[in-house]
């Protein structure tokens, strides 16, 4: 199965289930690597449907001060890219199944190499590819490699994105499409903006693509009103921070358990 | 002069950046999502006010009046015949209000946005402090609210230009991240776009970022060179014909490709630009994107494709140099796509290179230069001993060095 095939036949699931996706995010290599391997099994064992595997940049101009300060952080412990790939192979091997989209920046992917990534990528165990700051008009290479190998594209629309733009994702995104929730960097939020439910069907008025909701998102609750609109349910700072905490294993598994909770009980 | 109108062969430099914003190979647009909308609409803006009259009268109105445009050029007597070469003028961007050639951009952008676009605020960064405080008065001037971001070691080198900014009524936040210089205050000034982009307009410093930023900004500044070839074929205040080499420092690039810009033609006018070579490029530490092959190569920075200093990984380096206005890890999209074309050429100058061109100015002509311009001097040091007498170096001196007293004092001691 290609990578865009395991990630749509994840929605189908949930979609029988009548109930959203639960989509974890981690920065690899944060805190160290140990913990990071420790995190993700924990995650995959408390009701993750899809996993965001983010790959440290110095410069991630799309996050907020906690994904940022983690992934600095992983980063002064010398993740690499290689590094990133390496603990996906052995979570992997440790049993983990569920689809990866490897989530950073477009320099290291470049600087990597497009095409040695995404080869490097598929052998590893990664299954679709989100970079920020990669609009499609500047995705050419980009698809062209994840196409070949089966990987998924997957694009971010925002709530300023106009009709044109959510035509032109929707043409271009395979396996999702990420929603960000609100016009800003990732983060916590306590409060879930209320124009959401119309930009998800703005955009769902253009493509059957699944539709996942992500930034901001940070409990149960948040996460059960997400799944009442969208397919998937993304978290990342709320859980990057559980992960910093001193027991941050358990931790992780216990907001991991109530969002996977809330992401299968729309409200 | 070559008759270069007519060769077929010959680049045409105004149909840069394509459609796509791209400058050959660079360029572009790599931005999130939120900020799409933003920059086409900026896009429109722009074009629509390059050619609208009342638009263009009013910019150079408050140019004329506000900015105190034209500068003049300065024949260097002194320093040329110290160095007893090429006869040296300065295109004197330090007399410009606020002192450096930032004006010409902020100016142009704040009423571009005032006019044109209907947002209420105004973000910025700034490294030098200078794009800072020429942001913040434009913003003063039209009545904007402004928040300028600057990253916390840039704050304590430019200690005044902080002060400055307050002055003006601009807020002043401190990034503490990363290298905690431009770089990082960049960041910091998109996350905030990116968060207010409904309301704000992200004022940019320099000939970088995504399309349209670098053609708008070169465009703004593009009014140096203008003024600057008039001038030049001037026989009463300046030699009365083209000059040889021109010579401009590079930080993200504004001020070198503002007065390359109008002598792209002319091809017969070598373009130099100078970047900060730092402790040395062996070192490691310096911001020298083009001179330092192993760690200057081609990659994606704050939105644009250009030549970045970073390692193995992609992961940007940290620069250093002894002035805060040229210590960024990348350059404009416009200057990487000259220097393959080989119509432009860049060198650099260490920090004490340009502590020897800053002196000189200082005790030959009574000029004291921005950190930055001192780097192109600091060239023109080395440049104008090799030439003949009668050819001419045209040197952009993008700023006064007041906002530097306290890293030269410190230098000096
Ligand atoms: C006086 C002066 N010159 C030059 C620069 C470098 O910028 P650019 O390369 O955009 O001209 C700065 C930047 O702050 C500056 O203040």
């Amino acid at each position: 199965m290609s990578g865009v095939e395991r990630i749509r036949t994840v929605f189908e699931k949930t979609r029988r289930e009548g109930r959203a996706a639960f989509m974890p995010y981690h920065a690899m290599g944060y805190p160290n690597r140990e913990q990071t391997l420790a995190i993700v099994k924990a995650l995959a064992e408390s009701g993750a449907d899809l996993f965001e595997i983010g790959i440290p940049h110095s410069d991630p101009l799309a996050d907020g001060p906690t994904i940022q300060t983690a992934t600095y952080t992983a980063l002064t412990q010398g993740t690499t890219v290689a590094d990133c790939l390496a603990m996906v192979r052995e979570l992997r091997a440790a049993g983990v199944t569920q689809p990866f989209c490897a989530m950073t920046y477009f320099n290291p992917l470049f600087a990597y190499g497009v095409e040695r990534f995404v080869e490097d990528g598929v052998q590893a165990g990664i299954d679709g590819l989100i970079v920020p700051d990669l609009p499609p008009e500047e995705a050419e290479e980009v698809e062209a490699a994840c196409r070949r190998a089966g990987l998924a594209t997957i694009y971010l629309l925002a709530p300023t994105s106009t009709e044109a733009r959510i035509r032109l994702v929707a043409q271009h995104a395979t396996g999702f499409i990420y929603l960000v929730s609100v016009t800003g960097i990732t983060g916590e939020r306590a409060e879930l903006p209320p124009d959401l439910a119309d930009f998800v069907r703005r955009v769902r008025q253009h493509t059957d693509l699944p539709l996942a909701v992500g930034f901001g998102i940070s409990n149960g609750q948040q996460a059960a009103a997400v799944a009442r609109l969208a397919d998937g349910v993304i978290v990342g700072s709320a859980l990057v921070k559980a992960a910093g905490s001193p027991d941050g294993v358990d931790a992780v598994r216990r907001l991991a358990t109530e969002l996977a909770a809330g992401a299968a009980h729309p409200a | 002069m070559t008759q270069g109108a007519k060769d077929p062969q010959r680049v045409n430099y105004r149909a840069v950046p394509d459609e796509s914003g791209h400058f050959g190979p660079y360029g572009g647009k790599f931005v999130p999502e939120t900020l799409m909308p933003a920059l086409e609409e900026l896009e429109e803006a722009y074009l629509q006010a390059r050619s609208d009259p009342d638009f263009l009268a009013e910019l150079a109105y408050l140019q004329r009046t506000y900015v105190g445009r034209p500068t003049p050029i300065t024949y260097a007597r002194r320093l040329s015949e110290h160095l007893g070469g090429a006869q040296i003028y300065l295109k004197r961007e330090d007399l410009a209000h606020t002192g450096a050639h930032k004006i010409n951009n902020a100016l142009g952008q704040a009423l571009l946005m005032k006019r044109k676009m209907g947002k209420t605020r105004i973000v910025a960064e700034t490294g030098a402090g200078q794009h800072g405080v020429a942001t913040a008065t434009a913003a003063a001037l039209l009545g904007i609210e402004c928040v300028v971001y600057m990253g916390t070691v840039d704050m304590a080198r430019q200690e005044p230009n902080v002060f400055r900014m307050r002055l003006l009524g601009t807020e002043v936040r401190g990034v503490d991240s990363g290298s905690r210089t431009l770089k990082d205050a960049i960041n910091e000034a998109i996350r905030d776009w990116v968060t207010n982009v409904r309301t704000t307009h992200y004022l940019l410093g320099s000939a970088l970022g995504p399309h349209p930023y670098p053609a708008m900004v070169r465009d703004f500044q593009s009014v140096i060179g203008q003024e600057a070839l008039q001038q030049m074929l001037d026989s009463q205040d300046g030699p009365g014909r083209l000059p040889d080499v021109i010579v401009a420092c590079v930080g993200g690039g504004s001020n070198a490709i503002g007065i390359f810009h109008p002598f792209l033609e002319y091809e017969q006018v070598r373009l130099i630009g100078v970047e900060a070579g730092g402790l040395g490029i062996e070192s490691g530490q310096h911001a020298a994107r083009f001179a330092d092959p192993k760690l200057g190569r081609l990659g994606v920075l704050q939105g644009t494709k250009s030549y970045v200093l970073q390692d193995e990984d992609g992961q940007i380096a940290l620069t250093h140099s002894i002035s805060a206005g040229l210590d960024y890890a990348s350059v404009g999209p416009e200057h990487a796509w000259l220097r393959d074309l080989g119509r432009s050429e860049y060198t650099y100058c260490t920090d004490e290179q340009a502590m020897a061109g800053f002196k000189a100015l200082c005790e030959l002509e009574g000029i004291i230069p921005a950190l930055e311009s001192a780097h192109a001097i600091g060239h023109v040091l080395k440049l104008a001993p090799q030439m003949d007498k009668d050819q001419i170096i045209l040197v952009n001196l993008s700023g006064r060095g007041d906002k530097d007293l306290g890293t030269v004092m410190k230098e000096l001691k």
